[in-house]
């Protein structure tokens, strides 16, 4: 059961190309499946680096600390084996991405060079510029197009995933696609799905991921029985500036190379994450930077110019050395803010980032659907309740790799191939999702669908973000609710047959609804404080009740998510109290 | 600030381009992508008329990954960048008029991806498996490469450059560069007699009538004619090589 098999791979980021380039590899033929061409996907966004632990300073660093360090950064709600893994296979990824040409910045020997990163003392960070996550990007769409010439990769650009095909073993065998130009809507044969489609930024409206990053296939496979996990862990990252279509990221790597964060007190300046936090100073976990600049902001009123932004400051640096280094995302401040960040500190405030929850896996990738598999930040398994910077470049790279070749074994233990279904299951799927769209245009109620997204982001970043409190999270839940009912009351606004936006958006906001349930009630019922979930009606960590994992079922008859939890596998780190001061 | 927002429009790409006028009241920090998503939730014309909303492509919206590049009173630019303050009281938006249009802002630029192939702009490595570090790069080869490196084909250097045009299928010199970028890394020089080979093929680098407008049009600074420069040279040293060898 090898020859003729086909794979699908959903998402042309990072840990869809890896995923494509190992299949490839492993002499499988692929079929990439992704919304814009791969090189523009959200992945380009990864400004600050990759954490590889190669000790290329002398500082003593090694695999095993990067993953200590990973899992209390995480506050040990990670299952340890799987990022015992990554951090080990670390060092390998970035010697391949440096041999796939990948122009990382170099010592003057002409060796990787490595900056720090949050959550560290150690130089672990490789890094290109300040534009590392687009050179990684490309390197790996250059290898994913080296395959394409060979034959091997056929692309589907410009196609939205818009449901898996599971057969009535629970077995997934394909998906249904709809072209987002033609409005095609059609079945593909596969007897491996590889899920890559990123994050969901987009259910808070405005955060620093694209546009692109709704969640959307998650919530489609979530509703189709796929287990969802930690969907409540979601990373606020501390430096971002405002702007009216989207919070621009500015990258932890400025602190890494020396910036601080500064506001006024008593008329003077005031250093506060390097007085509160004199070991890790700056570079404190992102949760933590967050809660303090938004205590500082929000409860203490000492934003600068009385708004909710704090100072990041670079201007004590060279301006050659800020160049080199951090070119790229000082010229997106400079650009979008027309302020010159050499001479003037920056205005930041936090911004949402990263999920660390997603579709739950196994250690082979594989989700509760055999064949079914994700990788990337679409799934949940390297980084517990917070991610430390400049992990998920890695997590994404690894996990397709684990993919990649976990594939050909699953491939070996299968009876039966996608060619052998009847077509009956597959015009059935594309069935259902043809009536769901007719349905969709069939809307021609009062509300306008971008009203109503733009009504669900901010009742999210308001109520389920930095600090998140019982009663507002149930009033979110019933204003969910609400949502979701007046969303059968939508305008469709577009009846044109070709190149319709508002059509797969509409199917888009369908979906963040379900999705911002399921992150909802995960927050309401974790009674505890850990990594970026923080209430302050319960401020410590709980260990004996909640070092569990969440897992989200959609039940179909109340429409909404029962929760359960599951174990943690702590077997290699004993969980001790994470602390950073 | 009140804008006026003039948009040309085509339903398809067979369909006929009209005209759809809107006026908006955006913050002062607006961008042109707020414009259009601000167009999106309220469609209607200065003639009051409720149209459908206008499509358009964007993703990162910092100017990295490329997709929202259009003409923004008659400049091909990132919409993104594009701060409304900057554009005056009249934004006239159209498509990029180099590649086919899918629809209203939307056009298809599959022939840049086609030429990265043409090429073969990869480093052809034996595997993923673990081979340990790459060659060594010394700082100044990194600078060159990272910059070469930072092209995001938008395709504005060939919406610029008048060697691109219905009359000929010129790679342009947003794929010109790259070349150079895989030919200047140890590995990737294995292979560059090839991807010389394929410059100076139908529509390769002879097509360029030096007119230097892409350089002056790239969004990212790539040292486009630099590189086309220094490809001429190595093509032509090539061929004389080549000629010698036969």
């Amino acid at each position: 059961m090898s020859s003729g098999c086909e794979v699908i791979v959903v998402g042309g980021g990072l840990a869809g190309l890896m995923a494509t380039i190992v299949a490839c590899e492993n002499n499988l033929r692929v079929k990439l499946f992704t919304l814009l061409p791969a090189k523009r996907s959200h992945s380009v966004c990864a400004q600050g680096g990759i954490n590889a632990s190669v000790n290329t300073k002398g500082e003593g660093d090694s695999p095993e600390i990067h993953f200590y360090e990973t899992v209390y950064g995480g506050d040990f709600l990670a299952n340890q084996p799987p990022v015992k893994a990554m951090c080990e296979n670390a060092p390998n990824i970035v010697y391949l991405l440096d041999r796939m040409g990948v122009m990382f910045n170099r010592t003057p020997e002409g060796f990787l060079d490595f900056r720090r990163f949050g959550g560290t003392q150690y130089h672990r960070t490789a890094f290109a510029g300040a534009t590392t996550g687009q050179q990684i990007l490309y390197a790996l769409d250059e290898q994913v197009r080296r395959f394409e010439s060979s034959g091997l990769v056929k692309k589907y650009t410009g196609w939205e995933f818009l449901r898996a095909v599971i057969d009535d073993d629970n077995i997934c065998r394909g998906i249904v696609a709809g072209n987002i130009h033609t409005q095609e809507i059609e079945y593909f044969k596969a007897d491996a799905v590889v899920i890559a489609t990123g994050g969901l930024g987009m259910i808070f409206g405005k955060s620093t991921n694209s546009v692109i990053c709704t969640g959307s296939a998650q919530s489609i496979l979530y509703k189709q029985g796929v287990k969802y996990a930690n969907g409540e862990f979601i990373q606020v990252h501390p430096t971002a500036i405002a702007g009216g279509d989207k919070l621009r990221l500015i990258s932890e790597s400025v602190r890494g190379e020396g910036g601080r964060i500064w506001t006024y007190k008593d008329g003077k300046p005031w250093y506060f994450l390097e007085e509160k936090y004199p070991k890790y100073g700056n570079l404190v976990p992102r949760d933590i930077a967050s809660r303090e600049i938004f205590n500082v902001c929000v409860n203490m009123g000492l934003g600068i110019d009385g708004k909710n932004q704090v100072y990041l400051d670079v201007t004590h640096i060279d301006r050659q050395t800020l160049e080199y280094k951090l070119g790229g995302v000082l010229e997106i401040y400079e650009k979008f803010m027309g302020e010159d960040p050499y001479t003037k500190p920056m205005k930041v405030f936090p911004a949402v980032h990263y999920t660390m929850g997603g579709l739950w896996v196994d250690y082979n990738q594989m989700t509760n659907i055999p064949g079914l598999f994700a990788a990337g930040e679409c799934e949940y398994q390297y980084h517990g309740a917070n991610r430390l910077g400049a992990n998920s470049l890695l997590s994404c790279i690894h996990g397709g790799m684990v993919v990649g070749k976990k594939i050909p074994e699953y491939l070996k233990g299968l009876d039966k191939s996608c060619a052998d279904i009847g077509e009956n299951l597959f015009e059935r799927e594309k069935k259902s999702v043809l009536s769901k769209f007719e349905r969709y245009k069939s809307l021609k109620g009062k509300e306008n669908p971008y009203h109503l997204h733009k009504e669900l982001g901010e009742l999210m970043t308001e109520n389920v973000t930095v600090i998140r409190y019982n009663d507002k999270l149930k009033m979110t839940i019933e204003k969910i609710k609400e949502l979701k009912e007046r969303f059968n009351k939508i305008d469709i606004l577009d009846n044109s047959d070709f190149g319709n936006q508002t059509l797969f958006y509409v199917n888009q906001l369908a979906n963040m609804l379900d999705l911002a349930l399921v992150i909802t009630k995960g927050a309401l019922l974790r009674n505890e404080s850990r990594g970026s979930h923080y209430k302050p009606e319960f401020p410590q960590r709980d260990d004996e009740n909640f070092l569990k994992t969440t897992i989200a079922i959609y039940d179909e008859k109340n429409d909404e998510p029962v929760i359960s939890y599951e174990e943690v596998d702590t077997s290699l780190i004993k969980p001790v109290t994470r602390k950073y001061d | 600030m009140k804008i006026r927002v003039i948009v040309e429009r085509r339903m398809s790409p067979v369909s006929t381009p009209y005209i759809n006028e809107f006026d908006l009241d955006v913050e002062e920090s607006a961008n042109v992508i707020s414009v259009l998503m601000e167009i999106r939730r309220n469609p209607v014309t200065v003639s009051g008329e409720k149209v459908a909303p206008v499509s358009f492509e964007c993703s990162c919206l910092e100017e990295v990954c490329g997709a929202c590049t259009m003409n923004i009173n008659g400049k091909a630019r990132q919409a993104c960048s594009a701060l409304v303050k900057d554009l005056g009281s009249k934004i006239y938006l159209s498509p990029l008029r180099k590649f086919p249009v899918l629809r209203d802002l939307i056009v298809d630029r599959k022939r840049i991806f086609e030429g990265l192939r043409r090429v073969k702009a990869w480093i052809p490595i034996d595997g993923t498996h673990g081979l340990g570090p790459g060659p060594k790069v010394s700082e100044k080869t990194q600078r060159i490469g990272y910059k070469l490196s930072r092209c995001m084909s938008c395709g504005v250097c060939m919406e610029a450059c008048p060697q691109v045009n219905d009359r000929s299928n010129f790679i342009g010199p947003a794929v010109i560069a790259q070349v150079l970028l895989f030919n200047l890394h140890p590995t990737g020089a294995m292979i560059k007699e090839d991807r010389l080979e394929a410059l100076m093929d139908e529509g390769g680098i002879s097509e360029c009538g030096n007119a230097q407008n892409c350089v002056k049009a790239c969004p990212k600074q790539v040292p486009l004619t630099f590189s086309i420069a220094k490809l001429n040279r190595d093509t032509l040293f090539y061929s004389i090589k080549r000629l010698l060898d036969s």
